[in-house]
């Protein structure tokens, strides 16, 4: 039977950069042909979440949120928009962190969605949070001597958006390759504005845990941790801060890796077949 | 007609083919063959060719619409609706397709000629494009560099809006196939095919404004308190406002709910719009704040051209005609020194006349 993967992602009236990260994680599991066909969706971008699934053609869809975490928009918005019918988030039977997929249909096209949790909690994640960090300094072994901060937005609206921050930081610690590994948020305890108290390391990693570059992780966060007065003309990477090296990675939904999970929580609910899928996205680094 | 087509057709009339132009079965031995100008019966192999040979734009077109255009429905009747398949018979569609058949989708010309082998061979450019030469363009083939095109005007300015009449020039995309052309213009304009072809069909799923607004929740929960059970004044600002054919090439087919239409014009478009966007809905969360003020009377003093002044200011930014004011036409309300003058002579610490706002106005409060 014919598979589409549908990635839902926020988009934004305003910044044109919010839509790259769905776009290029679309473009590279395409290029992979393990799906007929790769559609990106949006809350506030075309093809909305309501007219997405009727641009594809195949009647098996898998469905994956470009999201961080679970709440208001996994449970909510997305199976209401998308028309899940009879979506209860108990069907994900989730601490907060574990949701993983649930097949339901869409009441306007009468296809059958394989709703699968955020790409932000999946475990896979955590590989993208150490390469990010790799990214940004240019050491494929970093690690020994370094601290790393995963930075979330906190429990504004929802407690299990500090859960999935807490999960990878907690992940990466016992991996034990970091010298200190901490979760950091901006409007709660412990905050990323006070970066440098949290850490001993000369050298210190903050990646945060967005899906695209924007207001957050350009100006707030930059701007908060002290890494430069004015976020508009950009800071040196690393900068010093209180006599700490600040490595500032950027949101961690640009790195290209994010491809991976997207493609791993389609296969977690029996998308394509994992070996050849594997492959696939090997021929695609 | 080539051999893989009489193959493929000889191979398909075991099922039979029963299409509008082309009939052909079998009894297993012989065959029968039929067009509209011609009907055969009791063929042979060899005489089922010469038939399909002397018939041959019967057989491509029924090639090209079997195995060539893109599935599904809605896609093949977009591939029919560019080359007005169904107004037309098969001869005098191809005599026109050789020529080449222009299209308009929104701000889209498409271009679709005849090539080899009855397969149609498509191009798109902006509709003001359509006398230069491809030369003079920007050419692409991948449909997902349509991507860049659409997320910024002329002016490099960003576009939430796919289908706002702002789409820029100086580009054109060749040598597309029927799937390349379709997902091309999904690119550009998404889903307007498939609410097309619902359309077409009489399946249109319209959500109406006050279904759309009470579903919403959030930081938009709020615009359902701005149905407030008095009439439909709101939403017809709202519609004028942003859904006018200088807003947007949708052709509203929503209404303030299934029993109360909109006096507001909906728009010539092609494709329909079926729920307000999440741009409208954006734009209502802010005008429910606003709206929700109770008004009082100020006192200002304006002579009868500052008045008409501020009109003229109010229409030039909504019409968004400010770009286009020459530098020196002092005769225009919306000049930029004419602007700046009437600041100068009425605001005192940034209010006009110099009276206070007061309490509750937009500046101090939501953003």
């Amino acid at each position: 039977m014919e598979q589409a993967l549908v990635i839902a992602a926020h988009g934004s009236h305003l910044n044109p950069g919010s839509s790259e990260p769905a776009f290029a994680h679309a473009d590279r599991i395409r290029a992979t042909g393990l799906f007929e066909e790769v559609r990106e969706t949006f809350w506030k971008e075309e093809p909305h979440f309501r007219e997405g699934l009727r641009t594809v053609a195949p009647d098996e869809v898998y469905l994956v949120p470009l999201f961080i975490s679970e709440g208001y928009f996994t449970e909510q918005v997305l199976p209401r928009e998308f028309r899940l019918e009879g979506f209860d988030p108990a069907d994900w039977d989730s601490d907060g962190t574990t949701a993983d997929h649930t097949t339901l249909t869409a009441a306007d096209v009468g296809k059958t969605v394989h709703y699968c949790g955020p790409v932000g909690t999946h475990e896979a994640m955590s590989d993208v949070i150490i390469r990010r960090a790799e990214s940004v300094t240019g050491d494929t072994e970093v690690g020994s001597g370094v601290g790393l901060a995963v930075v979330g937005h906190g429990t504004e609206r929802n407690e299990n958006s500090a859960k999935a921050i807490q999960y990878h930081a907690d992940r990466i610690r016992e991996r034990g390759r970091f010298d200190e590994v901490q979760a950091l948020f901006m409007d709660e305890e412990p905050e990323v504005d006070d970066v440098t108290d949290h850490f001993e390391s000369e050298d210190v990693v903050v990646v945060p845990l967005f899906v695209a570059d924007g207001y957050h992780t350009q100006e707030d966060i930059p701007g908060d941790m002290g890494l430069t007065e004015d976020p508009a003309s950009g800071w040196e990477t690393p900068t010093v801060v209180d006599g700490t090296r600040i490595w500032y990675a950027g949101a961690v939904g640009t790195e290209p890796l994010l491809a991976e999970v997207v493609l791993e929580r389609a296969l977690d609910a029996g998308a394509a077949d994992s070996t050849s899928a594997a492959r696939a996205m090997e021929g695609t680094r | 007609m080539n051999e893989d087509q009489f193959d493929a057709l000889q191979s398909a009339a075991e099922a039979g083919i029963d299409t509008e132009t082309l009939t052909v079965r079998t009894d297993g031995e012989t065959y029968d063959f039929v067009v509209p100008e011609a009907s055969y019966t009791g063929l042979s192999d060899d005489e089922l060719h010469a038939a399909a040979r002397r018939h041959r734009e019967y057989v491509t077109e029924w090639y090209f619409w079997t195995e060539v255009a893109p599935e599904p429905a809605q896609r093949r009747a977009f591939i029919r609706w560019v080359e007005q398949a169904d107004d037309q018979s098969v001869p005098e569609r191809r005599e026109r397709l050789q020529e080449g058949i222009r299209r308009e989708w929104g701000q889209l010309e498409i271009q679709v000629k005849l090539a080899e082998a009855g397969r149609r061979v498509y191009q798109l450019h902006h509709i003001d494009d359509s006398d230069e030469r491809v030369e003079d363009l920007t050419v692409h083939t991948d449909p997902h560099e349509a991507r860049e095109i659409r997320k910024s005007d002329e002016d490099g300015r960003y576009r939430p809006l796919s289908t706002a009449p702002t789409l820029r020039r100086g580009w054109a995309f060749v040598d597309l196939t029927p799937a390349a052309l379709v997902e091309t213009i999904e690119t550009f304009y998404p889903a307007t095919i498939a609410n097309w072809h619902r359309e077409q069909e009489g399946e249109l799923d319209v959500t109406h404004w006050h279904d759309a607004v009470t579903r919403q929740t959030g930081i938009y929960g709020v615009v359902e308190t701005w149905d407030r059970g008095e009439g439909t004044d709101h939403v017809e600002w709202v519609a004028e406002a942003c859904c006018a054919d200088s807003q947007c090439l949708k052709r509203r087919e929503w209404e303030y709910d299934e029993e109360t239409p909109l006096d507001a014009d909906g728009g010539d478009g092609t494709f329909p719009c079926r729920e307000p966007c999440s741009l409208v809905v954006s734009a209502a969360r802010k005008w429910t704040r606003i709206d929700a003020e109770e008004s009082r009377t100020y006192e200002f003093e304006l002579t009868p051209s500052e008045k008409e002044q501020l009109e003229e200011l109010i229409d030039a930014v909504a019409d968004g005609r400010t770009e286009e004011i020459r530098e020196a036409d002092f005769s225009d309300g919306a000049n930029r020194w004419r602007a700046r003058f009437l600041r100068a002579k009425l605001f005192e610490d940034g209010n006009l006349d110099g009276v206070p706002t007061g309490d509750g106005g937009a500046a101090e409060g939501d953003h």
